[in-house]
């Protein structure tokens, strides 16, 4: 098992934010660090997943060490630091992955060596004390970085297990864009914060993130409205996938579907 | 990032999986017993073959029981053909109380009227419950040498059925063709079933495994077809299925749903015991580590 970075503070008790993927999008990751400001977010965090799918990867990074967003590395955060040939997001169908790739080879194409060092930089893990429960923060589950928790796919027994060898009361993860909680027969809560690079496949143009408010141990989801046009536009030069800018205007998955259980996939247009 | 795990040598050289997890329980819950008699079925399955049995509902609850004791994340039911099975959607019932379910079929025996029974099952159940149809063709010329006259038809059937109920049936076809084809083919896989009605068509291409009556259809495996140490020497196990499932006959729980027919392969009568370390001698294991094949969704 992955030994988590250990954070502290009195400021945990407050109102706290949680960013799944941000995959390039800086105008939607600029938003959601806004509208948790706004809420009074004692500290914000992200969960990993920077690159992919959206435009010129080098505005991200800016954002999250101006705004002290804690971040955690994700499948493509190591795949970028490690150089490795693709983004390790453990995709199983060969028309995810021919989508997956072109986003990899142009994050990959553009980013610089000394990002490839933050990235490096980056814990695996997270873990904090809030209210008497201990916080997991990993990217896909605690025992795999590239690993999918989907809602419809994973029983309470799986995700009971997954807790109990993290020794966590609360795991947080994203990988899957989509987000969903649940808490669990003897008290553990798994939340999946979803991404705010893209859309969650709902018909919505808005991405989401977890907000975890003040004396609390329950998410809430919180929807944020940015400029989508303005990152089609961007995504059009930069000469990325049609499909992907496709998602952006309407808020429905066009890639990267086969990986979805049947449930997820039916609640979308695709 | 990988829980660090290891592939261990057994005196003879034979690469050994190590058990790491029990993510996925599968089900023989119909035998060895088919109404088909497809030409590359790598468990022979027929009408008459009962080398494994149909499995009770009792039988299979005591096995969801412990499963869930395990912390199992889902189940898979296959067969021969599962919905020979009179119990099958008590049985899927059961299964679904405690997690995510799929069932896989030749699709033969699915009614209009059975379909919508599946889809309230479905609808009432926070898990997933996934229809998969085994089709090996786009036309009942390229289909139905493999899998028996007039099964064309009647599959398509079955897969019109499951869609008009609401299902996104996966449709799985073993590859009957050499690479080069495969992405031909899954395209046309695709048209074809948007054609026939099935709105987002969901299609895996599975490999095949050369035991069975396939190795009388094609050939069986050649000497150098075994995995050695080489093989395994940088290879991360939990790639293989078989380091984080099991497969439940009749018979008693196996170390993975191909090697059904291998005595070395039943492991033990309970999942606990079952979970022990696996030497990959088999042929099959060979497809596996080289197709990168999982019997999963």
């Amino acid at each position: 098992m992955v030994t988590p970075a250990i954070v502290r503070g009195g400021d945990l008790e407050g109102g706290l934010a949680f960013f799944g993927g941000p995959y390039n999008n800086h105008l939607a990751l600029r938003a959601a660090i806004d509208d948790a400001r706004a809420r009074g977010a004692a500290r914000l965090f992200c969960l990993g997943d920077l690159g992919g799918f959206g435009p010129n990867p080098g505005k991200i990074y800016p954002l999250l060490q101006e705004d002290e967003v804690f971040t955690i590395a994700g499948n493509y955060d190591r795949s970028l630091a490690e150089r490795l040939s693709d983004c390790g997001c453990g995709y199983t169908h060969p028309d995810d992955n021919r989508y997956a790739q072109l986003s990899f080879d142009y994050t990959n194409r553009r980013t610089t060596d000394a990002e490839r060092a933050w990235l490096a930089a980056l814990p695996e893990q997270a873990a904090f004390e809030r209210g008497g429960r201990r916080y997991l923060l990993c990217h896909g589950s605690p025992r795999r970085t590239n690993e999918f928790l989907w809602e419809s796919a994973s029983s309470d027994a799986f995700l009971v297990r997954l807790a109990r060898e993290a020794g966590a009361d609360t795991i947080l993860c994203t990988h899957t864009g989509i987000p969903w909680q649940r808490l669990l027969p003897g008290g553990a809560r798994v939340i999946n914060v979803g991404a705010v690079g893209r859309p969650a496949n709902d018909g919505r143009t808005e991405v989401w993130y977890a907000w975890l408010p003040p004396d609390s141990d329950a998410a809430e989801f919180v929807p944020v409205p940015y400029d989508h046009e303005a990152l089609a536009r961007e995504m059009e030069e930069e000469r990325l996938p049609a499909p992907f800018v496709e998602t952006v205007r309407t808020g429905w998955w066009t890639t990267c579907l086969e990986i979805l259980p049947a449930k997820e996939r039916a609640r979308g247009r695709h | 990032m990988t829980r660090q795990a290891s592939i261990s040598l057994s005196a003879v050289g034979v690469p050994r999986v190590p058990a790491l997890s029990l993510d996925t329980v599968w089900f023989q819950v119909a035998g060895t017993l088919c109404n088909l008699r497809c030409r590359h079925c790598f468990v022979s399955c027929s009408p008459t073959n009962r080398s494994h049995d149909y499995m009770t509902r009792e039988s299979v609850r005591e096995y969801l029981r412990e499963a869930e004791e395990m912390g199992v994340r889902d189940f898979y039911f296959t067969g021969g053909e599962p919905f020979l099975h009179r119990d099958l959607v008590g049985i899927l019932e059961d299964a679904l109380r405690v997690g995510p379910s799929s069932v896989l079929t030749n699709g033969t025996l699915i009614t209009p009227e059975r379909a919508r029974t599946l889809a309230a099952l479905e609808r009432e159940s926070r898990y997933a419950l996934e229809l998969r149809v085994s089709l090996d063709g786009l036309t009942a010329a390229m289909n139905d040498p493999i899998r028996g006259e007039g099964t064309f038809e009647e599959t398509v059937r079955g897969l019109r059925a499951l869609a008009e109920a609401g299902f996104l049936p996966i449709v799985t076809a073993a590859q009957t063709w050499n690479d080069a084809a495969d992405a031909r083919l899954r395209d046309e896989f695709h048209s074809f079933l948007r054609h026939e009605g099935i709105a987002r068509p969901r299609v895996k291409i599975l490999p095949l495994f050369r035991i069975g009556r396939e190795e009388g259809r094609s050939r069986g495996y050649a000497p150098t077809e075994f995995l050695t140490e080489e093989h395994m020497r940088g290879y991360d196990p939990w790639l293989l299925q078989c380091s984080n499932s099991r497969m439940v006959t009749s018979r008693g729980v196996y170390v993975c749903p191909i090697l059904i027919d291998a005595p070395d392969a039943l492991l033990a009568p309970t999942l606990r015991e079952s979970m022990k370390p696996f030497p990959l001698g088999h042929g099959a294991c060979h497809t596996c580590w080289e197709t990168g094949a999982s019997c999963r969704n």
